[in-house]
């Protein structure tokens, strides 16, 4: 009767194992070493594509937002939510990763001349106050809605931000390694599978977290159904996550 | 006000809530038309703030405040060129997320939001009446902050910098009223409102910083003196029609409770 949130998530999560394993075949085994940073280049093949993943993620918590915004469909918001939630996360790992290769190649930390890296900080920057700005929210419907006019600010604003960011740079460094197209042939391939791989990554584990949310919000309208009708959830506490109120929907945020 | 405005409403007015979709699809718009509403909320803004004094004098203030601050933070008498440029632009920035963090709390604190949404008007007005009062604010603060800065901290004269300037100010001004406005909005009906609304506003500034900065520096003399580049202009432009769009579309989504 309910919606089966699972489904699809083993095809999904054997078809991330064995794309990543093959990426990470190929990052070792196939794509030759550079020239210039040797073995120390391979962790662009993990960089990169989450960078790339990530904010495709938040352009796409974005449009889930409008999605809800138009429907008031609270699923959207959740879908929204989780997109920009596992971006964060990747995005954690972006920074994590792109410092390590600058220290390695720039004997730095971190460098303000390399535009892409400026500009991912500042959209990360963007994107942090999400969940602080949700959790700021009490009544669930207005979080819903002001987290997806955030959402949708915030995706517009990563393309302008790119924009800026490159252009104050842009004349004073060219960039080398800017697109796949000056990659060579093995690099560029063993590159797509890693992208590949990271963007089937994002997609399971966003499965998984709106799986578990709806398996959640179910558990608890069953229990509320066992503890009797017209009880109200006592362990409604305050959440910066949305609130599914599935099969039994509770009227408009009337408990706060 | 709000009142004085309804009276001339129509039925569209009282459709339920909830029902957007179906009154922009059947059209039968409010009858007040949006430019009066928006003279209407307009007048009522600065006539607020011509009897509180509440936010620009707050602004010029804060801007005079921090260049003292910078002068004794970088122990400089006189800047120019980048430094210049960059100082102007933090003190505007800061000076800006003052007035927006004001800007809304008089109508979510005393039903202002409420006696709005009970007018047959379009809500969009709203965002337009704040997003110029916001610019007024900004335009007024900036004549007294700029010359400030130029007798304080400027090391080449301001004079012949002014005509670019302007223009450049302007272009910033543009954008920060509408994320500003739109921020304001958001930031006042959450629990740590004067916590949220900078951290919320500042990364979305940046562009307009870099724009801006990057404008006036040549301005200021500096290593590369002479006009400001297209491109920034271009940036800022690009920025202030994005985000003006997006402001306004959304805007009514925030207004509905």
């Amino acid at each position: 009767m309910h919606p089966m949130y699972g489904k699809g998530l083993r095809v999904l999560s054997i078809a991330t194992v064995a794309t990543m394993s093959v990426g990470l075949a190929l990052v070792f085994f196939y794509a030759p070493l550079e020239e210039e940073q040797g073995f120390l280049q391979k962790i662009f093949y993990v960089h990169v594509p989450l960078a790339i993943v990530s904010l495709a993620g938040f352009i796409v918590g974005g449009l889930f937002a409008i999605a809800h915004l138009r429907t008031r469909d609270q699923r959207w918001d959740m879908r929204s939510y989780v997109a920009i939630h596992m971006s964060l996360i990747f995005g954690v790992g972006t920074l994590i990763t792109g410092s390590i290769w600058a220290k390695g190649s720039w004997g730095h930390w971190w460098v303000w001349d390399e535009p892409t890296l400026v500009s991912y900080l500042i959209v990360f920057l963007l994107y942090v106050t999400y969940q602080p700005l949700r959790f700021a929210i009490e009544d669930p419907e207005r979080q819903a809605r002001y987290a997806s006019v955030f959402a949708i600010t915030a995706g517009a604003f990563v393309p302008l931000n790119f924009i800026a960011v490159r252009l104050s740079t842009a004349y004073v460094h060219p960039r080398v390694l800017g697109s796949t197209s000056n990659l060579p042939g093995p690099m560029a391939l063993t590159f797509l599978v890693c992208l590949a791989a990271i963007a089937l990554l994002y997609t399971t584990l966003c499965k998984y977290e709106l799986t578990a949310k709806h398996a959640r919000a179910q558990v608890r309208a069953l229990r509320r159904q066992l503890s009797g009708e017209r009880e109200r959830a006592p362990e409604r506490t305050r959440t910066a996550a949305p609130r599914l109120t599935a099969p039994h929907p509770s009227v408009g945020g009337g408990h706060s | 006000m709000s009142a004085s405005a309804g009276a001339t409403g129509t039925a569209a007015g009282a459709t339920p809530r909830g029902t957007e979709l179906q009154r922009a699809a059947n059209a039968p718009r409010p009858q007040v038309p949006v430019l009066r509403t928006v003279g209407a909320l307009m007048r009522k803004e600065l006539l607020v703030e011509l009897r509180t004094l509440e936010s620009v004098p707050a602004m010029s203030l804060f801007s005079l405040t921090t260049f003292v601050v910078f002068h004794f933070a970088l122990n400089r008498n006189v800047v120019e060129g980048d430094l210049a440029a960059g100082i102007l632009w933090v003190t505007l920035l800061f000076a800006a997320l003052l007035g927006m963090n004001r800007l809304f709390v008089a109508d979510a604190d005393q039903g202002g939001f409420d006696a709005f949404l009970l007018a047959p008007v379009d809500r969009s007005a709203m965002m337009l009446a704040k997003a110029l009062t916001l610019l007024a604010y900004l335009v007024v603060f900036e004549l007294v902050a700029v010359p400030a800065f130029g007798l304080l901290l400027l090391g080449p004269s301001l004079g012949h910098a002014l005509p670019d300037l302007i223009g450049v100010l302007l272009l910033g001004d543009v954008g920060v009223a509408a994320i500003g406005t739109l921020v304001g909005a958001i930031a006042v009906r959450t629990r740590a409102r004067d916590l949220l609304g900078p951290l919320l506003a500042l990364p979305l500034f940046v562009p307009l910083v870099i724009g801006g900065a990057r404008a006036s520096s040549p301005l200021f003399g500096g290593g590369h003196a002479g006009a400001p580049a297209a491109r920034w202009l271009l940036t800022m432009g690009l920025y202030d029609l994005v985000f003006g769009l997006i402001a306004y579309a959304l805007f009514e989504f925030l207004l509905e409770d």
